[in-house]
């Protein structure tokens, strides 16, 4: 039943034998060895699995990896490049926004296509933007606080 | 400060509460210089360094082992000048990498960014009872302090007698001895290279008191925090051994049911399966966790299920079910409750109750288990890596030296990750694999239903005071929930405290401050219940029966900067205060909430706390620790509840079961007073206890009825 499924990750192609339905976490995660991506709930619920489809932020846990055949995927290994960390890893670092951090990936990916949508979020929008992501540590006001730095730093490189 | 370190014995129901092994399986270092470089550690015994001696429930009981006495069992200095420390605390989240880092380096004199630390390896770091009871401050500083302190003293000897100078006027500092007078120098790393073996620490030996730190007291930013933020920090959960497999378990229906037919007969033909039966413990292990699934889906299975209560029938069956007081500890009496009560202007009675919750930390408990030529490696995230090794090597039938327990950093724990579950399934799966290792992650739903529940309670209590305000009688009654902050900080003479065992209903356990967040909800309640009552204010009415003094300063500093007395600008508005102490820490938080009109919902919308540890490693961490457990405890105190029936968990997910998420936060300031003249204390676990009595004082506040439940929303809505 397994069939070649193309797949273009971080913008690397990959193929890969997986039965289609298989959700594309566990492909990411056992088959690439891109385990950024965490797993936290299977259901959609905990956004620790966030990845960028098409530069929009998506639940890896509930798409089918045939679904996703050559489209661009971005992972959090994908965004730091030669070593220079991603202005919203960026303000994540600086404002320590963590504890245990297993949450971290899933919240960076979707503050970076909240950002990419909308540059200069409300509290409200930065809110409603990370509704879907858990934390449990209870780091959730750091993390405002970076994606308003990393709101600032984005405009920044822009200008 | 001369730093020796108090014995340690811990009270199981005051600092752990145990949850049961899951499994009854039928079946039955010190090398470490080879990795770090030969020859640069200092193999001197220092001395009254090992006086902690930590204990904690296992399996065969209490578990007691010396802590070594050589300083190179704890620290190690490199050829490079990196200094490595060995601690057997595992980084949970709670920032022990980077504040056990600042301790050494402050102590020793080198450069915070030339310390690493090893944790809670069983193969390499000392033995230790467990990640828990908020320990790791505590016991952990003052025992790094001392090795580090006896080290420096010892490179300080080491180059006077190369110098021929006096040791007293040298000076040790930035990884380096330096003689002020010559201007000569030399790095530790060239003087630990020397044996130093025969050298002896001075008597004497005093550690540097908190009002000379310079490098501890720094809000220092978490030590690894890039590996986090690119996702390339690897997890239990993230490792890929070469050849590994994915396990699976096949669970039961429900809590407690037996395996009553078995058969495989459609998995023999599997070759790439293993498959392993041992008692009621099925499981399988494949190259893909589909694979796993597969197989065991194929088994025929039976399971004889036991009737069991539901979360409805919960409370009366643990006021009907507590056992009569077997130990005098559980029961503390002082005065007369009669005549305390008999003197009192106004009295009051309620019952409280507490609902299970769960920890759901977000990395699922998971293992990575080996098992080659009679020896098990088991990377697992536990907070227990030496309990851990223990179980293994006794359900195993091997030696504890031929077990290693990694615990790799850890997606949180919150006290939840106590026991040996997940290691001991994949072990047993590794056992019967042939040398490849096996993987094993639960899943959310097993995470939720298999792991163990901070237990539920019923409290009643009974309180009196005087017509000035005074408290003149307090009883307390705890059914099942725990011991922790059981006693009332509060002056009163007439006192009867008692905790009631109940026999387990879910499995249960330890959770970030056990049952003092239980115990804080009843007491703070009941104490801004006489308040009004009385007509009091409740802030007055706990300083007019409080002579702590540390209490007495979080109270007046979270009340200063919360503004309190307010006025109410709308009508739902309301105001609530709780305070407390518990292993050393003091906590006082206030609470601004409104109540939608219609549904009764509680929002919170402003939380101000001030906590106070003794003098602070890392105030950076310490806000962190303490806003966390602010923003954790608003779950067990708004929504949080784990409903059963049957020996089922009905809302074993994240969509069934609410956590706080970020629409729930408040708007939250934590003030964090420094005591340099007193020694640190934990800081993971005091947060959390006053935030829930704090809103339902203030849902009282708002509407003027009483919320008694926990969480607050099921009673109010």
């Amino acid at each position: 039943m397994a069939e070649s499924i193309p797949l273009e990750i971080n913008g690397k192609k990959y193929a890969v034998n997986y039965a289609p339905d298989t959700p594309l976490l566990y492909v990411l995660r056992d088959e690439l060895g891109l385990t950024g991506s965490k797993y936290g709930c299977g259901e959609g619920m905990c956004g620790a699995c966030t990845v960028l489809l098409a530069g929009v932020a998506r639940r890896s846990c509930q798409i089918a990896v045939n679904a996703v055949a050559g489209r661009p995927i971005l992972t959090i290994e994908g965004l730091d490049k030669d070593g220079e960390l991603h202005p919203v890893q960026q303000a994540f670092l600086d404002a320590g926004a963590f504890q245990c951090a297993y949450c971290t990936s899933g919240m960076i990916m979707s503050t970076v296509s909240l950002l990419q949508a909308n540059p200069h979020p409300t509290p409200e929008q930065i809110v409603q933007g990370l509704q879907g992501n858990i934390c449990r540590c209870g780091a959730h006001p750091r993390i405002i606080e970076a994606v308003q730095k990393a709101a600032g730093s984005v405009k920044g490189r822009a200008q | 400060m001369k730093g020796e370190l108090e014995t340690f014995v811990l009270e199981p129901e005051r600092f752990e509460f145990r949850a049961l092994p899951m499994h009854q399986f039928a079946l039955g270092r010190r090398d470490f210089f080879k990795v770090f470089g030969a020859g640069l550690a200092i193999f001197a015994v220092v001395k009254e360094a090992s006086a902690a001696q930590e204990t904690a429930p296992g399996p065969q009981g209490f578990h007691n082992e010396e802590l070594p006495k050589q300083i190179g069992a704890w620290l190690h200095i490199g050829e490079d000048g990196t200094v490595t420390g060995f601690v057997g605390k595992a980084e949970i989240g709670q920032n022990v990498r980077t504040s056990l880092a600042q301790t050494i380096a402050d102590e020793l004199g080198v450069a915070f960014e030339n310390v690493r630390m090893v944790l809670a390896d069983t193969a390499v770091t000392p033995f230790d009872a467990g990640t828990f009871g908020s320990r790791s401050t505590p016991t952990m500083t003052p025992q790094l302090r001392k090795v580090a302190s006896a080290a420096r003293d010892l490179l300080v000897e080491k180059a006077a007698k190369q110098w021929n100078a006096q040791a007293e006027k040298l000076v040790a500092g930035n990884g380096k001895v330096t003689d002020p007078a010559s201007g000569k120098s030399l790095r530790y790393a060239e003087l630990a290279r020397e044996d130093v073996a025969q050298q002896k620490p001075p008597a004497e030996d005093p550690v540097k008191p908190a009002s000379a730190w310079t490098i501890a007291g720094q809000p220092l930013p978490k030590v690894d925090g890039r590996e986090f933020v690119t996702g390339r920090h690897r997890y239990s959960t993230d490792l890929r051994p070469d050849g590994l497999l994915h396990g699976k378990v096949l669970r039961p229906p429900s809590f407690g049911a037996t395996l009553v037919a078995y058969d495989d007969s459609a998995v023999k033909g599997m070759t790439d399966v293993v498959l392993v039966r041992d008692g009621d413990f099925v499981g399988a292990a494949a190259t893909t966790v589909a694979g796993a699934e597969a197989a065991l889906a194929k088994l025929q299975v039976k399971w004889k299920e036991l009737p069991q209560i539901s979360d409805r029938e919960i409370f009366p069956y643990l006021k009907n079910n507590a056992e009569p007081s077997k130990e005098e500890r559980f029961r503390k009496m002082k005065g007369s409750l009669a005549e305390g009560m008999a003197a009192a202007a106004k009295r009051l009675e309620a019952s409280y109750t507490v609902a299970y919750i769960a920890h759901a930390p977000l990395e699922p408990r998971a293992a990575v288990a080996q098992w080659i030529d009679g020896k098990f490696t088991v990377w697992m995230g536990t907070q227990r890596p030496f309990a851990v090794r223990d179980d293994l090597a006794a359900i195993f039938h091997v030696p504890a030296e031929n077990v290693r327990v990694i615990v790799p950093d850890t997606g949180a724990a919150y006290g939840g990750k106590h026991t040996s579950d997940a290691g001991l399934e994949a072990a047993r799966l590794a056992r019967a694999a042939g040398g490849r290792p096996v993987k094993l992650v639960w899943t959310r739903e097993e995470e939720f239903t298999w792991a163990y529940f901070r237990p539920a309670g019923l409290i009643e209590v009974k309180g009196g005071i005087a017509a000035d305000g005074k408290l003149t009688a307090w009883e307390f009654h705890n059914y099942h929930s725990g011991m922790s902050a059981i006693d009332t900080p509060y002056a009163v003479a007439n006192v009867l405290t008692e905790y009631h065992q109940v026999p387990l209903v879910l499995r249960s356990g330890s959770y970030r401050g056990l049952a003092a967040t239980a115990n804080h909800f009843a007491r703070e309640t009941h104490m801004d219940s006489l308040a009004r009552t009385a007509g009091l204010d409740p802030l007055a009415f706990r300083l007019a029966n409080l002579s702590d003094v540390r209490m007495r300063a979080v109270l007046l500093a979270a009340a200063n900067a919360f503004g309190w007395p307010r006025q109410k600008m709308e009508e739902n508005q309301g105001f609530g205060v709780a305070a407390g102490c518990e292993k050393g820490s003091y906590v006082a938080t206030f609470a601004e909430i409104s109540v939608e009109a219609k549904t009764r919902a509680i929002r919170v919308n402003r939380l101000v706390e001030a906590f106070e540890c003794g003098a602070i490693v890392n105030p950076d961490g310490l806000r962190n620790q303490v806003v966390g457990a602010m923003i954790q405890g608003l779950g067990g105190a708004l929504f949080e509840s784990i409903h059963f029936e049957n020996g089922r968990i009905s809302n074993a997910r994240f969509s069934s079961y609410r956590v706080p998420r970020f629409r729930d936060v408040p708007k939250i300031e934590a003030i964090l007073l420094d005591r340099k003249d007193i020694p640190s204390a934990g800081a993971g676990e005091t947060p959390i206890m006053a935030v829930a009595p704090a809103i339902g004082n203030a849902y009282f506040d708002a509407t003027k009825v009483r919320l008694t439940s926990l969480p607050l929303q099921s009673q109010s809505g």
